[in-house]
Formats: C-alpha cells, sequence, structure tokens
C-alpha cells in the first residue's frame, strides 16, 4: 500500500514533468525476470581455477609453523598462497581517501586476529580438489588471550588486538581516541533538567545475507591486463584496492560489475577480487573466489554491533536540555569502514531534535571478532534504534504522549545542529501528522497545525530562548496540557479500544501533581548559548563509570 | 496467560551521501547517429534500481522519450568514476551527476537542431515525445532522430556531455565535532502494532503504518519497493537475525538459512505507506533517496510497541522470546495478573 500526498510542499515542487515520477518498468527486468541478466558467476571460462582460502580456527594466536608440503603435492593444486606473496600485504579501505593507517593483511603471517581470519589460498582445478587439500596443511598455533566486549577492550590491561592500534581504538586526528562532540554545556544543563534518564542500548551484529555472495572471476587478458567479473557494490574502490594490494596500476585493471544480487553494505569490502587477481597472475588461468554461505554468514564481514549510553536532560513541560551520548563501535579486529561510521554517527547527534547542549564520546573500538563493515544505515541505525527507545520513556517520564513528545523537540528549517549548522529542507513534523492521521493516533490540534516550516530559528537550540518561545507556537504561553485520562492506563495489557490513545504508565515515583505544570517557576538560569563549546571534557576516556552504576528514571 | 497488543512509534531522519561529502559520480552521455541515447556509468545497479533512475532524470534532461535512452553501467573501461553504491548516494550524486551530463549533450542538441531549422537554439523546446519544435510554432520541428543524423555527418557536431556531482569534503573540528556532514536530508514516521504472547514470547508485528519524505520520487514504484522490503528487513532486525547470537559471545553462530533465523512469508505484515516528497534544493529534480533510512524507524517503534503491549522495555537487539520472557519474569508481576 503506497499513497502519495503531493498536495504537501507542492508549493516548493514543480510537478510538470514527463518521464520523471513515472512507474516506469526497468530496463533490465526482461533479463531478470527470464532468468539471463549475466551475474559475474555466471561467466564461464575453459581451464577455470578455484581459490579456497584456509582461515583461522583461533579468534587469537600466534602462528609458530605451516606446512602445507602435503597440500601442494595433493591432486588438482596448482598454487598455494602465502602471505609472502602478497605484493602489499597490508592496506586499510579508506586509505584510498587517505583515512587511517593500514592495519589488514590479506594473508595472516605472524598473528591471527579473529575466527576466520585468512591465512592461505589454495587454488586448485575444483573448490572441491582445493578443500581436500586444504586439510591436508598443518599449522602450529600459540593461542593468545582474545578480547571480545568493547568495554573489556578498553580496560588498560586488555589484550592488544590490532598492531596498528595498541590501545584498541581508532586514532582521530592523531590525538584522541574517539570522536567528539561539543556544543553547550551539558553538565550545567544536566543540574537545570527537571528529569534526568539514562539508559544502555545494545545492537545485534546482523549479517547482510544477500543471495549472491561475495564473489569475483579474475581473468587474465591481452597486454598484461585483468578482466575482473566482480559482485563488488563500488566499482572503482574495489579495483584501487586490489591494484593497490597487487602493486598493479590502475589500467591494468578491467572491471566489469554492474548486475549484483544483493549489497546492502557488504559488498564494499573488496573480500575476493585482490586475491582471485593474484592467483591468476600467480597461474596464468581465471581463477574464481567465491565466498560459500558458511564463509558469508561467519567470515564475510556483519554489521557491527554498538553499545550505546544515552543520558537525557528534560524539563517537565517536555523539553529537551541536555543529551550526553558515550557509544562503542564494535570494529572486529580490523578497521574496515567503522572508523567512518563513528564520525557520521557523532554528525546524526542528536537524532533529529533541536536540543541546545549535546555532548557525544563515539569509539572505534577493536576486538577479536569477524571484522564489521557497512550496512544499511550505517553509523545510524543503532544510534536510532536507542534514541527512539530513549524517546519513548521520556515521554512516559514527563507524562506525555510518545508522538507529542518528540514533535515538540523535533527540528524545524533554521534550527541550529549540534554540529554547528542550520537545518533546512526539514520534514519530520509533516511525517508525524500524515503517519498519526493514518493509524488514528490523536494529536491534539497545536500538534497538527505545527509545520518544519514555521517557528525555527538558530536561537531555539538555546535553553534561554526556548522558554521564550516554547517549541510549538499555537500554545506559546500555555502549559503542556496535562496527560488525559488514557495517557495514564497501565501500560497496555488488553486489546486496544479504537481509535486508541497509545496508553504510557507514568510511573508512581514521577507523578507530580497534575496542575503544578503551570505553577512551575520558569526554567532556572540557562546554560551558555549552544555556541559557546564547553571547556574541554574532565573524566576518564574509557570505560563507562558515568553511565554504568545509574540506570533508569531519577527524578530530581 | 493472554495476547497482548501494543503501538509503538519512531521518527528519524536520515543524510543523503557520504558524511563529510567528497563523494564524486561522474556520468557521460552520448547519442548515436539515430538519436538514442547512451548513458556510461561505473556505478553498480544492486537491485535497487540506479539503471532506471538515472535513466528517467536523463531522458527528461534531454527531453526525450525513457526508451531513447539506454544506461550502461559498471565497467572501469567506459565508465567514468563513481564513488560507488552506497551512502544512499545514487540517486542523488549520480543522479546530479547525469543531469549534469544531460543538460550539456541537450545544449549541443538544440544548437544543431537550430542549424537545421535556422532558427536561434533559444526558440526551440523538447517535446518529450522525440521531437524538437519551435515555442509558439510546433508545426516547424525536427526529429530528435534528424538532429543526431545532422549533426554526425552535416554539422560535425557531437550530441555528448560530461558530468560530475561532487559535495566537497567537510572538515570536522576535532574538539567540537563542527562539520558539514550532508546536503540534505530524508525523514520518516512509523507506527508498529505489535501482538505479545505474554506465556511464549512470541512477538506478531501486525501492521505497519508510516509517512516517509524522501524528495521527489524518481519513480514510484522504486520507493514501494525500496520502503516495502526495507521495512520487513527492519522488522527481521529487531526480531529475528544475528550471526552472533549471544554477542560479545562468538558461539553458536549460525551457517546458513537454515540456521539464520529470518521472518517467513507468514511473518511479514502490511505497510500502509505514504510519500511525502519536498524537494532537496540540490537533488535532481529535487530527489533525495530512500534506500538506507527504510529500516531504521522500524527497530525502535517495535521495541516501543513491545513496552506498549506487555510493559517490560527490551534495550537489546533483537528482541527474542527469550528476552521478553526474561524481562516478564525480571519484572515480578504476572502478566495475567495485569489483564483486565
Amino acid at each position: 500500500m503506497l499513497e502519495f500526498r503531493k498536495d504537501i510542499f507542492a508549493d516548493e515542487r514543480d510537478d510538470n514533468l514527463i518521464e520523471v515520477g513515472q512507474p516506469t518498468a526497468r530496463q533490465d527486468i526482461l533479463g531478470h525476470v527470464t532468468g539471463t541478466s549475466p551475474y559475474y558467476d555466471d561467466h564461464r571460462f575453459a581451464n577455470l581455477l578455484h581459490l579456497k582460502i584456509l582461515r583461522s580456527p583461533h579468534a587469537h594466536a600466534r602462528i609458530r609453523s605451516i606446512d602445507d608440503s602435503a597440500a601442494a603435492r595433493a591432486p588438482g593444486v596448482k598454487r598455494i598462497i602465502r602471505g609472502a606473496d602478497v605484493p602489499v600485504n597490508l592496506n586499510t579501505l579508506l586509505s584510498l581517501i587517505q583515512f587511517g593507517k593500514d592495519d589488514e593483511p590479506s594473508l595472516a603471517t605472524d598473528v591471527v586476529r579473529y575466527k576466520g581470519e585468512p591465512i592461505l589460498g589454495i587454488v586448485a582445478t575444483s573448490e572441491r580438489a582445493a578443500l581436500e587439500a586444504m586439510a591436508l596443511v598443518r599449522i602450529s598455533y600459540d593461542q593468545l588471550p582474545a578480547v571480545f566486549d568493547v568495554e573489556e577492550a578498553l580496560k588498560p590491561n586488555a589484550v592488544s588486538v590490532n598492531a596498528a592500534y595498541p590501545k584498541n581504538t581508532f586514532e582521530y586526528y592523531g590525538k584522541y581516541d574517539h570522536q567528539k562532540l561539543r556544543y553547550g554545556d551539558v553538565d550545567a544543563a544536566f543540574k537545570q533538567a527537571e528529569i534526568v534518564l539514562e539508559d544502555r542500548y545494545q545492537m545485534s551484529p546482523i549479517e547482510h545475507a544477500p543471495t549472491e555472495t561475495n564473489g569475483s572471476i579474475a581473468v587474465p587478458d591481452t597486454n598484461g591486463r585483468f578482466i575482473v567479473y566482480t559482485s563488488t557494490q563500488a566499482l572503482f574502490f574495489s579495483l584501487d584496492t586490489s591494484a593497490k594490494i597487487n602493486a598493479m596500476q590502475s589500467n591494468q585493471l578491467h572491471f566489469i560489475g554492474g548486475t549484483v544480487g544483493g549489497g546492502f553494505g557488504g559488498k564494499v569490502d573488496t573480500l575476493t577480487e585482490p586475491l582471485a587477481i593474484l592467483a591468476a597472475r600467480l597461474t596464468g588461468a581465471p581463477v574464481r573466489h567465491r565466498l560459500s554461505r558458511h564463509e558469508e554468514m561467519q567470515f564475510g564481514s556483519p554489521r557491527g554491533a554498538e553499545r550505546i549510553f544515552v543520558k537525557d536532560g528534560i524539563m517537565k513541560d517536555g523539553r529537551i536540555v541536555a543529551r550526553q551520548i558515550r557509544a562503542y563501535f564494535d570494529s572486529g579486529a580490523y578497521t574496515r569502514l567503522s572508523s567512518y561510521a563513528v564520525v557520521k554517527c557523532t554528525a546524526h547527534l542528536p537524532g533529529p531534535y533541536t536540543i541546545p547542549n549535546v555532548h557525544a564520546d563515539v569509539f572505534c573500538v577493536f576486538t577479536n571478532r569477524t571484522p564489521a563493515t557497512a550496512m544499511r544505515g550505517f553509523g545510524v541505525t543503532a544510534m536510532d534504534f536507542a534514541l527512539e527507545c530513549h524517546m519513548d520513556k521520556g515521554a512516559v517520564a514527563v507524562g506525555m504522549d510518545p508522538l507529542e513528545f518528540r514533535m515538540l523537540n523535533m527540528y524545524r528549517d533554521g534550527d541550529m545542529k549540534a554540529h554547528r549548522r542550520q537545518a533546512k529542507n526539514c520534514a519530520l513534523i509533516e511525517c508525524a501528522q500524515v503517519a498519526a492521521e493514518k493509524a488514528n493516533w490523536p494529536l491534539r490540534d497545536e500538534f497538527r497545525r505545527m509545520s518544519s516550516r514555521a517557528g525555527g530559528s538558530p536561537e531555539r537550540g538555546g535553553v534561554a530562548d526556548r522558554t521564550r518561545t516554547p517549541a510549538f507556537a499555537p500554545t506559546a504561553k500555555q502549559a503542556p496540557v496535562p496527560a488525559d485520562a488514557d495517557h495514564r492506563r497501565a501500560p497496555n495489557v488488553a486489546p486496544p479500544v479504537v481509535p486508541q490513545r497509545i496508553a504510557y504508565e507514568r510511573p508512581a515515583s514521577a507523578a507530580p501533581a497534575r496542575t503544578t505544570l503551570a505553577q512551575q517557576p520558569a526554567p532556572r538560569a540557562v546554560p551558555p548559548p549552544p555556541t559557546a563549546p564547553a571547556s574541554s571534557p574532565a573524566g576518564s576516556t574509557h570505560g563507562a563509570p558515568r553511565f554504568s552504576s545509574v540506570f533508569g528514571t531519577r527524578r530530581r | 496467560m493472554a495476547k497482548h497488543r501494543g503501538r509503538g512509534v519512531a521518527t528519524i531522519n536520515y543524510p543523503i551521501g557520504m558524511n563529510l561529502g567528497g563523494d564524486p559520480s561522474q556520468a557521460l552521455v552520448h547519442s548515436n547517429p539515430t538519436g538514442k541515447f547512451t548513458v556510461a556509468l561505473s556505478s553498480i545497479d544492486l537491485g535497487q534500481g540506479m539503471k532506471s533512475v538515472t535513466r528517467q532524470i536523463c531522458a527528461e534532461t534531454l527531453g526525450v522519450p525513457v526508451e531513447d535512452v539506454y544506461v550502461d553501467t559498471a565497467d572501469s573501461d567506459t565508465g567514468p568514476h563513481c564513488m560507488g553504491s552506497f551512502a544512499s548516494r545514487g540517486t542523488h550524486r549520480v543522479g546530479n551527476a547525469v543531469m549534469t551530463a544531460a543538460r550539456e549533450a541537450r545544449a549541443v542538441m538544440l544548437e544543431a537542431a537550430a542549424e537545421e531549422l535556422e532558427v536561434d537554439p533559444g526558440d526551440l523546446e523538447t517535446d518529450g515525445k522525440g521531437s524538437i519544435r519551435v515555442k509558439g510554432a510546433p508545426h516547424r520541428s525536427i526529429s530528435v532522430r534528424d538532429v543526431a543524423i545532422a549533426a554526425q555527418f552535416r554539422q560535425g557536431k557531437t550530441i555528448s556531455g560530461r558530468g560530475i556531482f561532487l559535495v566537497p569534503l567537510s572538515d570536522v573540528d576535532p574538539e567540537t565535532g563542527e562539520m558539514s556532514p550532508a546536503t540534505c536530508y530524508a525523514h520518516a514516521c512509523l507506527i508498529v502494532e505489535v501482538e505479545v504472547d505474554d506465556e511464549t514470547g512470541e512477538i506478531a508485528v501486525l501492521k505497519m503504518t508510516s509517512a516517509y519524505e524522501i524528495g521527489r520520487a524518481i519513480n514510484p514504484k522504486l520507493v514501494e519497493q525500496q520502503l516495502v522490503g526495507g521495512s520487513w528487513m527492519g522488522m527481521s532486525h529487531a526480531l529475528y537475525e544475528t550471526p552472533e547470537p549471544y554477542y560479545p559471545d562468538t558461539r553458536d553462530g549460525p551457517r546458513d538459512f537454515n540456521e539464520y533465523l529470518m521472518p517467513g512469508p507468514g511473518d511479514i505484515c502490511p505497510n500502509d505507506i505514504t510519500v511525502l516528497e519536498r524537494p532537496a534544493p540540490d537533488g535532481p529534480f529535487g530527489a533525495k533517496g530512500p534506500g538506507e533510512m527504510v529500516a531504521n524507524p522500524v527497530l525502535p517503534a517495535v521495541a516501543n510497541a513491545v513496552f506498549n503491549a506487555v510493559g517490560v522495555r527490551i534495550n537489546e537487539l533483537p528482541i527474542t522470546p527469550e528476552k521478553i520472557l526474561r524481562a516478564l519474569k525480571a519484572r515480578g508481576s504476572s502478566t495475567a495478573a495485569r489483564t483486565r
């Protein structure tokens, strides 16, 4: 079911278009529905060889010795590739945009840092021959202690995971172990806040689960070039990464892709192309390197997990005056793209709300698990889960409807955001109005009349100014209406009445007399305006002692 | 023991393109001698519809029927550089590059047509059906095909254009985090209704009602595909999927689709979607991009709906029956007793 509301923002659009806006069928739909669209693995070659990867069984270990002599003599084996065969055996993906240090080998040589880390490549006449030879390889390991928890990894005596970042954190700007966001003065604002609400959120890792697993075929071409058929999501990204690892010129590589069986972020890492090309160079034959479903599930990079601590300072009238975030991105053993997601996450804070005091520390942490990578909503999905669950708790704490509580705080055109740029082109209030109307979620008149295009200003980000001009204009001089009877129902344990008003319980400990809101003294002295950066942060930068002890709602 | 219904909401926004910018895409557009156009890209169509979106943008800009445009993607020898298909950047970044290239090609096409019609190029317009005509005098017209033939064989002109789109890379202040992360944002509000069984802990998602603001929708069917599929992905993320079920413990990871929990056809639910279009000032025809943000509101909305249904907060994903039952037990009061 999909409906357009062309009436909203119609004055900003020229809808006099011919092709744009039409439900035109895809140019390639016939190929897709008849099974003739060529995926990378639909290309057929005589004498195709197959590359399979021997992976570490340990999460953290020193490689003492590798004996692949029996495997090299096994039937069908054409070549065994070791780390020493890789021309440039250390890379980081974002070195292409000069971000971060090379930290990940294509094939581990001395230490393995996660279960599944590649150690040897076996090139054979069939996948089966490669796998049978793999069983003949003897590797002797000294197991090392491993760390899997992001907060454990930040303790002073923690095992060091990644040699390029011995303290287990990505290094920002050559001096910080995290990305900072400082806007206004949260400490002062928390003192002013009438409610302080803290909680901890844990994202799960998730697999991209594309129908087509990661893979590529590298084919020797004439004149020293190689054609690479690939499932990549980023053609030149993969080409340039492959050229770097193989110490080749970029114009020696001809990448062909474009029909991909699902990506979702999991086909940016260039997991297969560099070694497929190397194998084709070493053998002079076309080589296919594709991940099995098991490899894709367990050793292809997943969405990373984030642990997030949120602390909000809220006034009883529903305004959020401070938000403090501490977040840990679990990058796994190597950086891949998590360092980038940390900055993107920081830019996203404090979510789509106008909050005058925001403070965030976001860490990219190394642990002994499969390196994480990009996935749909990269850097934002987990934070939105935390923030929107927290918004719900904030609404309960102040006794407001959860959607109205959000709308009261939503950003509008002209508001100053925490990264110090003015908001424009906002439309969240309108989304809330439309969804509420469709779902029979009652909103009071002043919320139905709100607009993203009215009432915003840089000053709205400051508490002082917000107390003079509450976020929604029509009731500027009026204290928020106390929750009605529906609001005070216990968490809904019965079939809803229609139209249902979402029922949230005001905690017993948080139940001031309903009439007091209008009588509250105006919020007291105000934190500095948001343009004044806070002084440098005090306290420890590791661990989360400030948050870990106090969860739940606390009234002042 | 009973089943309890609840509703939850989430509201989100999402940045379009790579954070901080600095992620260019290029496009080349040219006509063959019979007036059919090719767009050459190195961008990838992951199934999201990159080829359709750029094809419609190109046709609209050139003023020719969409059937006369073919998009050739993902060959590094012929397609100019593109950063890649990620970060909800395809429609916005690549679309802009194609639009720029198509404008340049259109200008040459109108020049060639003007020479044939012996008028000023500024007096010409396209009809979107394959002809170019004099404004106010539609009987004086020439087909795009004849213009292309004339340009190639008589006038010696290339009807072609180059385009690049780049949001300049922003610095980040290490101390404050001041930066310019994105030029436009998509928005969404999603309300979800669930039913929670307090005996088994099972959650059924009954219905989603949503409003997505995505700038101009270039192709409404592709938008629908993204929004429906993406919201199911969010539902799966909220309730089922993970390769590490006891994170941060790494054991018991699934190895295939039999072991990796996902909702089946009986578990997914309708999403009643409304699309809003506030055009992005710097988007191609105002387009942003729906790709990534679709799933994001579903996760917290489901968690909030679970609270609304049975009164427990699950702060760790995925929200499994085990977590529900443990939370109900920890709360100490039987939900049955709380049922009206």
